[in-house]
């Protein structure tokens, strides 16, 4: 034992602070948000230190996980969100690679003023989110947005983009996508960066088109970055709550299974904590699994490259 | 002789070939079009706030768009004058809070960060995966556990609560970014130092701290934001009174429930905007090195 914290008592001394903020602040209270989902919490029934009221609420099983589980459409109707849900995220992480590949790829080439493009490229990161959701809203306005007023300039209908149709998701994802391409494209120019060039001259000697170079060295190049900014920005989006619940508010069309969680935590006066902290499980659980499958898939295919 | 100036000659026409002059013509102007229409999409909403930043907020929400109308400094006056609530208190709450997380959240993430690149202890594992696990809870569900364990802390209301709670979502992408920052600094270094008779604190604050300012001014970027732009804890867990609000919080005095004062809401944004920009400005260029690293390496 004397040896072992010899060995190692600076390492743990590094990291001993980290350690102890993230037990007191996350995993308690996610112990604590577990508990409270085999319980009936709720405003009325929680402890309240201010005017000195004992807890009342009491154990209910795993009733609370049964009703949000039935798909009941007063529990937030489980399985159509968790579907919005993964619309939104895969749709919103597709475009964010997609495009964030896109334009990394054009900032990679020698071109005049990369350093002017790449500022202004990035400036959607550096604006705070909250800041861009009232932007956004604004322009998306029915009546006064640009948005609408440019369609309606050009002649093209001109719909309600944040009213209760789909088109409301449409437009939430548009933002988040506007809001997550800066991040993807830094990423993935230094993935291009740390691409040797030598491997685009012996590609070109042995006559591949750009696009065999692009299907053969850059993406294979790129594999380690993609996969760990790939599973970050499912993880992030699939949690993503300011953008939605700013911009669209508490909307059935937009929902998605952090914003319900928020609304049940906030709305009204019950203010369901036992619900919203299900939801918190559920959804924890559900990345969980993803991430699990995702790092095996990764783990199989690296034996293809 | 002539063998070597005949494949210096080879290497020289291939290099040639990724330069700006080989390219056609058509191809510059595409690339260029792509680089200007994206610049446009990414700028154009800011561009639009600081507008609207200027118009009176009857003048902002008419329906025939203009750059200008009846522009003014009236709402950026009203907004510094203090009509508008306690805009400057707001601001230097938001600082303080802001500034202070990116210290405690980097020196923190620098040090795991760092124990993590260099030394093999037992539960480094368990502690990478939590990091990635604590990242998928939502936090929005842990605002009452929290509440309850800042009211214990004797930390419910004040800045350093709010602060600590910020660190915890900033802590574990920042420490895995300089995770990956530090494996690119070669180990030869903190040997030297070992060497040289400093111990291996000693060695993390004065040999490798300094080589790693773009991870470093990376995650301070990180941090900061994260801090800055909050909303819902900080609507949680600052009380109520006015002036320990910070900007995010106070700036919903804008949004009433039947209207929103779009002309001051947009003055104000373009002043909270501005000191995001300006770090962001100060760290943009270290920002494709620091990012990289992290991710190639996380």
């Amino acid at each position: 034992m004397r040896r072992f914290l010899e060995r190692h008592w600076y390492a743990y001394a590094m990291v001993l602070p980290v350690v102890v903020v993230i037990a007191v602040l996350v995993l308690y209270p996610l112990a604590q948000g577990v508990f409270f989902t085999f319980t009936n919490i709720n405003e009325a029934n929680i402890a309240n230190p201010v005017l000195d009221r004992p807890a009342t609420y009491e154990g209910v099983g795993f009733k609370n996980y049964l009703n949000v589980l039935s798909g009941d459409s007063s529990y937030g109707a489980f399985w159509g969100t968790l579907l919005r849900t993964l619309i939104w995220t895969f749709g919103c992480v597709f475009f964010h690679y997609t495009i964030g590949l896109g334009l990394a790829l054009l900032l990679n080439r020698e071109v005049k003023g990369r350093t002017l493009y790449r500022v202004l490229l990035i400036l959607p990161w550096a604006v705070p989110a909250f800041i861009s959701a009232f932007a956004w809203k604004y322009m998306f306005n029915a009546q006064y947005g640009i948005i609408n007023q440019l369609l309606r300039a050009v002649g093209l209908p001109d719909p309600v983009w944040l009213g209760q149709s789909d088109w409301a998701l449409f437009a939430v994802i548009v933002v988040n996508v506007w809001l997550g391409v800066p991040f993807m494209m830094v990423a993935l120019l230094g993935g291009l960066q740390s691409i040797p060039g030598d491997l685009y001259e012996a590609a070109e000697m042995d006559g591949a088109t750009p696009w065999q170079r692009f299907r053969n060295v850059t993406l294979p190049g790129l594999r380690s970055v993609s996969s760990t900014v790939i599973l970050l920005g499912i993880i992030w989006t699939f949690n993503m709550f300011p953008v939605i619940y700013l911009i669209a508010g508490p909307n059935p069309n937009t929902r998605i299974l952090v914003t319900y969680a928020f609304e049940r935590f906030f709305s009204g006066a019950s203010r369901d904590y036992a619900i919203a902290s299900t939801y918190g499980v559920l959804i924890l659980s559900v990345l969980l699994v993803f991430a699990t499958v995702y790092r095996r898939a990764l783990r199989k295919q690296g034996e293809v490259w | 002789m002539t063998l070597d100036a005949s494949s210096l000659q080879v290497v020289r026409a291939t290099d040639r070939r990724l330069k700006r002059s080989d390219r056609s013509l058509a191809a510059s102007i595409g690339l260029h079009a792509g680089l200007i229409i994206a610049s446009l999409v990414a700028v154009f909403p800011v561009f639009w706030v600081l507008v609207t930043s200027f118009k009176p907020d009857a003048r902002a929400v008419e329906t025939s768009p203009k750059l200008f109308n009846e522009s003014s400094l009236d709402n950026y006056t009203r907004i510094l004058g203090g009509e508008k609530g306690a805009f400057l208190t707001w601001f230097g709450n938001s600082v303080l809070i802001a500034l202070l997380t990116t210290v405690i959240a980097v020196f923190l993430s620098a040090t795991t960060g760092y124990a993590a690149s260099r030394f093999r202890f037992p539960g480094k594992r368990s502690l990478m995966m939590s990091f990635l696990v604590v990242q998928m809870f939502p936090f929005a569900v842990l605002i009452v556990p929290l509440y309850n364990i800042l009211i214990a802390l004797g930390l419910q209301g004040t800045s350093i609560g709010l602060v600590l709670v910020y660190c915890t979502t900033a802590v574990p992408f920042c420490t895995y970014m300089l995770k990956g920052y530090f494996d690119t600094i070669p180990t030869d270094i903190d040997e030297a130092g070992r060497v040289d008779g400093l111990s291996p604190f000693g060695v993390f604050w004065r040999l490798v701290m300094p080589l790693a300012k773009p991870g470093l001014a990376v995650t301070s970027f990180y941090a900061f934001l994260t801090a800055w732009g909050e909303v819902a804890f900080a609507s949680a867990f600052l009380s109520a009174a006015d002036d320990s609000k910070t900007l995010a919080v106070g700036l919903q005095v804008f949004v009433q429930q039947n209207r929103t004062e779009w002309g001051h809401l947009a003055a104000a944004s373009i002043l909270v905007a501005i000191p995001a920009v300006i770090v962001f400005y100060l760290v943009q260029r270290f920002l494709v090195t620091g990012l990289s690293s992290g991710a190639v390496k996380g």
